[in-house]
């Protein structure tokens, strides 16, 4: 087995309990493949349900400032010292379900107000928001005690070092209700991919639809930053690298990408904790290293993703 | 006893930030009629469309399809009466092939989960048959010509299964050829499945093409009503687009067919 401890095979079935290597494997390693798997299948499943709300491929949470929306509300948290959890959730958890739900409305709202917005003003504002929140983000760090910033730049960083099922069980229910409501919208998203217009003509209940996308989103991306940190581009690579292979229509596009984005981020996390092993690497550096020429080989591709407006 | 109409429009009005663009719009169209709406730029016909499929909403007056007050209807139930096909243009972000986008057509008889209706596929391929695009089933749209992607959009439309379908300049754009081919199947729809056509068109000769009624807007209002060999008439034209026309007469169907009045044609 891969990591910076080499466990073997043989130890991890043993009946003993006991030995160090088949604690490392059921207590550290099983439950961090489980946790990328859920963040990376989120994530993905996140970006695909934005683009195609925003008809364009390079709007996803992460791009469009939902993810430092979630991460100013779990800096906030971390910052005030919200410990107490309802409902077993987390006081992190909930204040970054609460900063993406701000975040996404932000976005929502620029999005009413410019009907005819383009690839590129989506972006930029996607850029203005990003920077908004690090602002207060950087704010929060300032006046925060030497403790409190290190926590929260480490979480900034995303990661998946976690020990035990507690993380990944915490993710499972919001990722499950997300894919569930997403699934069940797959209909709704291939007509909106094409127009709302479009869609509403066809009887689609456009702004129902939207708003449980929206709300499916920031379920999912919420509670995996929350606990994982902001991991960039697995919304913006998975689900564009599956609607080549697979096409758009989102009732295959779904499933493939949950399994692409699940199995991409445990990938992702191998890599970062092998490379420069015994050193481990937070994931989230790891997917920007690969996602930003990604990005930018996007916006630089011929074709007509300038003029592919709403 | 009086055919319920298909579509009865009663005073339709709809502003947007306080500027009026449609003003008591009324009429009343027969099932299996063709309704063209004609008028000049901004006259508010394809926002008139649009209020009528609920894309636009916000709209007062009162509009009764089949009998049955507009504003009771889920946007499914809708489709299911009635079709809309956009204005062509605009890029596609992700591009379905033609069955797929054909297939879109169907939402509206979706089930629990978007679980298939079971005439789904016997539509669709009906629908692509109809309108002769079965040569082109596996292109993805943004491969397409104008033309053709114009008939993928009635096939779309026509796969939905709707009686009433509105159209929205459907003949813009298109070459001669093409105009000619989306007209023809336009009437074949009418007049072999029943279909009653609603269509906008800013060109007059295409609405005396289509025969049938007509309905004239201007600055959001409705300044004639009627058939349409009357509207070939220099008193109507003129009240309606505010310039000079003349007529020829087509040798072989007797129709008349107008010219905009322009210098060089009076000189």
């Amino acid at each position: 087995m891969i990591g910076g401890q080499a466990v073997p095979l043989t130890a991890i079935f043993q009946p003993s309990n006991h030995d160090p290597a088949a604690m490392i494997f059921w207590k550290i390693r099983l439950p961090r493949v489980l946790l990328a798997w859920l963040a990376g299948a989120g994530l993905a499943a996140a970006g695909m349900a934005f683009q195609a709300l925003f008809r364009n491929p390079l709007a996803t949470p992460f791009t469009l400032g939902v993810s430092s929306g979630a991460s100013l509300g779990a800096a906030l948290a971390v910052r005030l010292g919200w410990s107490a959890s309802g409902l077993g959730v987390s006081g992190t958890s909930l204040g970054a379900m609460g900063g993406a739900f701000l975040a996404i409305a932000i976005v929502y709202g620029l999005a009413r107000l410019k009907h005819d917005c383009t690839a590129g003003s989506m972006l930029l504002a996607g850029v203005a928001v990003n920077f908004f929140f690090s602002s207060l983000i950087l704010l929060l760090q300032y006046t925060a005690d030497f403790y409190d910033t290190f926590r929260i730049l480490r979480w900034l960083m995303g990661g998946l070092q976690m020990v035990g099922f507690d993380a990944p069980l915490r993710v499972l229910p919001w990722v499950a209700l997300g894919c569930v409501l997403l699934a069940s919208l797959a209909g709704e998203l291939n007509l909106l991919s094409v127009s709302e217009d479009l869609a509403a003509s066809r009887g689609v209940a456009v702004n129902r639809a939207k708003t449980l996308v929206f709300l499916a989103v920031s379920c999912m991306v919420g509670v995996i930053v929350a606990i994982c940190g902001p991991i960039g581009f697995v919304g913006l690579m998975c689900p564009h690298i599956c609607r080549l292979l697979l096409g758009p229509d989102h009732r295959y596009l779904l499933p493939a990408t949950l399994l692409f984005g699940g199995a991409f981020l445990v990938i992702c996390d191998t890599a970062a904790r092998t490379v420069f092993a015994p050193t481990e690497l937070p994931v989230g550096i790891f997917t920007s290293f690969l996602g930003g020429p990604f990005f930018l080989w996007l916006l630089l591709k011929p074709g007509k993703l300038g003029e592919a407006s709403a | 006893m009086m055919m319920e109409p298909a579509l009865a429009i009663n005073s339709l009005s709809l502003s947007i930030r306080g500027k009026p663009i449609l003003r008591g719009v009324s009429a009343n169209v027969g099932a299996g009629e063709v309704w063209s709406i004609i008028g000049p730029n901004g006259a508010g016909k394809s926002t008139l469309l649009k209020c009528l499929m609920r894309i636009h909403g916000g709209w007062t007056g009162k509009v009764l399809l089949r009998g049955r007050d507009l504003a009771v209807f889920s946007q499914r139930e809708l489709a299911r009466q009635v079709a809309y096909v956009p204005q062509a243009g605009g890029n596609q972000a992700f591009p379905f092939t033609v069955r797929e986008y054909v297939r879109l057509g169907r939402y509206a008889w979706s089930g629990f989960f978007g679980s298939p209706h079971p005439e789904d596929a016997t539509r669709v391929e009906n629908a692509i048959e109809r309108t002769d695009i079965g040569g082109l089933a596996q292109r993805t749209l943004d491969t397409l010509s104008g033309g053709e992607r114009q008939k993928v959009f009635l096939a779309a439309a026509l796969a939905q299964g709707s009686g009433l379908l509105l159209l929205d300049e459907p003949a813009a754009f298109l070459d001669y050829r093409h105009q000619a081919e989306v007209a023809a199947l336009i009437r074949r729809l009418n007049q072999d499945c029943g279909v009653t056509i609603v269509s906008v068109t800013h060109d007059v000769n295409a609405a005396l093409q289509a025969g049938g009624q007509v309905l004239a807007l201007r600055d959001g209002e409705a300044v004639w009503n009627g058939r349409a060999d009357d509207l070939a008439d220099a008193n109507v034209l003129q009240s309606i687009f505010e310039t000079d026309f003349r007529f020829l007469e087509d040798p072989s169907t007797g129709l008349r067919l107008v010219v905009p009045q322009g210098e060089r044609i009076s000189a």
